[in-house]
């Protein structure tokens, strides 16, 4: 991967390495690391004095009932946003596939909506579902359906959950779109001529050949869930009620804000690292074979 | 594809369009809401077409802010302008001469650096926020748009494209402005720069959205009201009791809020699309 002829330059390359690595340092390696520090240390009632306490943070943090509640809020909301914006978007993908230039004029009426800042996509929301001011709250009423997002933990997940998805269709759409467009016309014809219909053609041949674009979104989906739509929590529910949409982001910036628990949120904090670097090294495995394919 | 093609035809049509308005519809119905007074908003009868109020709410909001944010919103647009655009092009800044110092010479602790910029992946500003908020306090950033960019530039993101460009760029293109006498300052600036244009302007579109939509960040840093960027000041008009909020300014921020970004991504569809595909790579 190396090229064959280069510069030689003792001082340059240092220089231009310079500004990333001093903003990396300062701004990634030290904060992180002092999350690290802080998961080991626990700060008196009035912060005046710090003293190290081992794994004690640890130890109170996973005897926490509301830590499990948030990770069992971040499991069930990445399912059903993965679930849900995935199958959306291949259901409108492979609806686009079928003509190409459907394909190109769809494709900017369903894009935009990833430009729209998470916060902004959670303040549309709440405001088509507000419980005395939404316009769909009355049709949901006449329907015998006693919506209320801000009293009703459930309601405000699924409110939560609709937001998420409606940012991410478009982002899965572009992916899959891709996906279907590269598959050879000569497979899916062979497949024809066997008998296969359009269905059993996309369960059996078009679908499978899809899967490392779907794997490959499932991952990135999964990321999206866990700190990209911090700002859809915060603006459609702050985290309820009664911590109903606190997911393990959101519990990170809540009790080190909120509550002053610095040592619970670095704990947290260490946690969340290593989720990312299990999925950013599965992602990285998987685009390797990808690229050796 | 090879049956009678016209009732699938009309059912992908039919399923297309469908999407496309129900997709619309929040944004539709913000802009109605902007259009009306704040009576019409609140009784939860809002009609679904627009009212006559749409230049009065909007100039209000552009230069006098609403009731719970005196805040005019063309300062805040101006605050995000900055902030966006200022992270864009300092990202595109730093990684493009990191990724030509990886590339193009050779010198001991290259892999070094590669791995420490490349590691970077995986610490989201989330994992780290209170740390890196105290680290932009002690430096004195706070309330500043110094503190608002820099720690969100460094990314391997930025890397880790020009890296995989200038591998594909050919290594004769070297050897001949090696052979004129080129320096790498003058490779740089008349070869490699020429040919990154199109990957710049792609980075760019990718980047500004990311800055422009930037929400934890901002919010946590930004204490006086002169610097809070757009998204931070709509989500404080809605801060106060549901009752009071003013739905109909909040919108009208709302949609100027949207406009910008939303119309980077549909004119320049070609090179928001690629980088969005390059930077996943």
């Amino acid at each position: 991967m190396d090229k064959s002829v280069s510069f030689h330059n003792k001082l340059l390359p240092y220089l231009l390495l310079a500004p990333q690595l001093a903003i990396t340092m300062v701004f990634f390696y030290w904060p992180a690391s002092q999350a690290l520090n802080q998961s080991f240390l626990r700060e008196d009632a009035f912060g005046l004095t710090t003293q190290f306490v081992g794994f004690e943070n640890y130890a109170d943090l996973l005897q926490q009932p509301q830590y499990y509640a948030a990770m069992f809020t971040t499991v069930i909301f990445s399912s059903l946003v993965a679930a849900l914006s995935l199958s959306i978007a291949l259901l409108l993908a492979s609806q686009a596939d079928k003509n190409l230039r459907a394909a190109s004029a769809y494709k900017a009426l369903l894009i935009w909506p990833y430009a729209v800042a998470p916060a902004i996509a959670g303040i549309l929301w709440i405001f088509m579902f507000h419980p005395s001011l939404g316009t769909l709250v009355r049709p949901l009423r006449v329907i015998g359906f006693n919506w209320n997002p801000l009293l009703n933990g459930n309601d405000a997940l699924v409110l939560v959950v609709m937001a998420a998805v409606w940012k991410q269709i478009s982002y899965n759409f572009l992916f899959f779109l891709a996906g279907l467009q590269s598959i050879p016309k000569s497979v899916i014809e062979a497949a024809a001529i066997d008998g296969a219909g359009p269905m059993r053609r996309f369960w059996t041949v078009i679908f499978p050949l899809l899967s490392p674009t779907t794997f490959f979104l499932l991952v990135v989906n999964v990321v999206y869930v866990f700190f990209d739509t911090f700002g859809i929590i915060d603006a459609v529910t702050g985290g309820g009620p009664a911590g109903a949409t606190t997911t393990m982001v959101y519990k990170v910036f809540a009790d080190g804000r909120l509550g002053g628990d610095l040592g619970g949120s670095a704990v947290q904090s260490v946690f969340l690292m290593i989720i990312v670097i299990g999925l950013t090294t599965i992602q990285f495995r998987y685009v390797e074979r990808r690229v050796q394919y | 594809m090879v049956e009678n093609r016209s009732f699938g035809d009309v059912l992908a049509y039919a399923i297309l369009s469908l999407a496309v308005l129900i997709i619309a519809f929040p944004v539709w119905l913000a802009f109605v809401a902007s259009t009306h007074e704040a009576a019409t908003v609140m009784n939860g009868n809002m009609p679904l077409t627009p009212g006559g109020h749409l230049w009065e709410n909007y100039t209000r909001v552009l230069t006098s802010g609403t009731t719970q944010s005196s805040e005019p919103v063309g300062r805040m647009l101006t605050n995000s302008l900055i902030s966006a655009v200022g992270i864009a092009v300092g990202k595109i800044f730093i990684s493009i001469l990191s990724a030509y110092a990886v590339v193009y010479f050779r010198f001991p602790f290259r892999k070094t650096a590669f791995w420490i910029i490349f590691m970077t992946l995986m610490l989201p500003v989330e994992v780290r926020i209170y740390p890196t908020y105290k680290v932009v306090a002690d430096l004195k950033l706070l309330d500043t748009y110094t503190g608002i960019i820099l720690p969100l530039i460094a990314s391997a993101t930025g890397t880790l494209l020009f890296r995989q460009f200038f591998m594909t760029v050919p290594d004769e293109l070297l050897e001949a402005s090696k052979i004129d006498g080129a320096g790498p300052f003058r490779f740089f600036k008349d070869t490699l720069l020429p040919l990154s244009t199109t990957t710049i302007a792609a980075l760019f579109v990718i980047q500004f959205i990311y800055g422009w939509n930037q929400y934890l960040w901002p919010l946590l840093i930004t204490t006086q009201d002169s610097m809070q960027t757009v998204v931070i000041g709509i989500r404080k008009m809605l801060t106060s009791t549901d009752t009071k909020a003013e739905w109909q300014l909040a919108m009208a921020t709302a949609v100027l809020a949207m406009l910008p970004p939303v119309a980077i991504v549909v004119f320049m569809q070609r090179l928001f699309v690629r980088g969005l595909v390059e930077t996943e790579k």
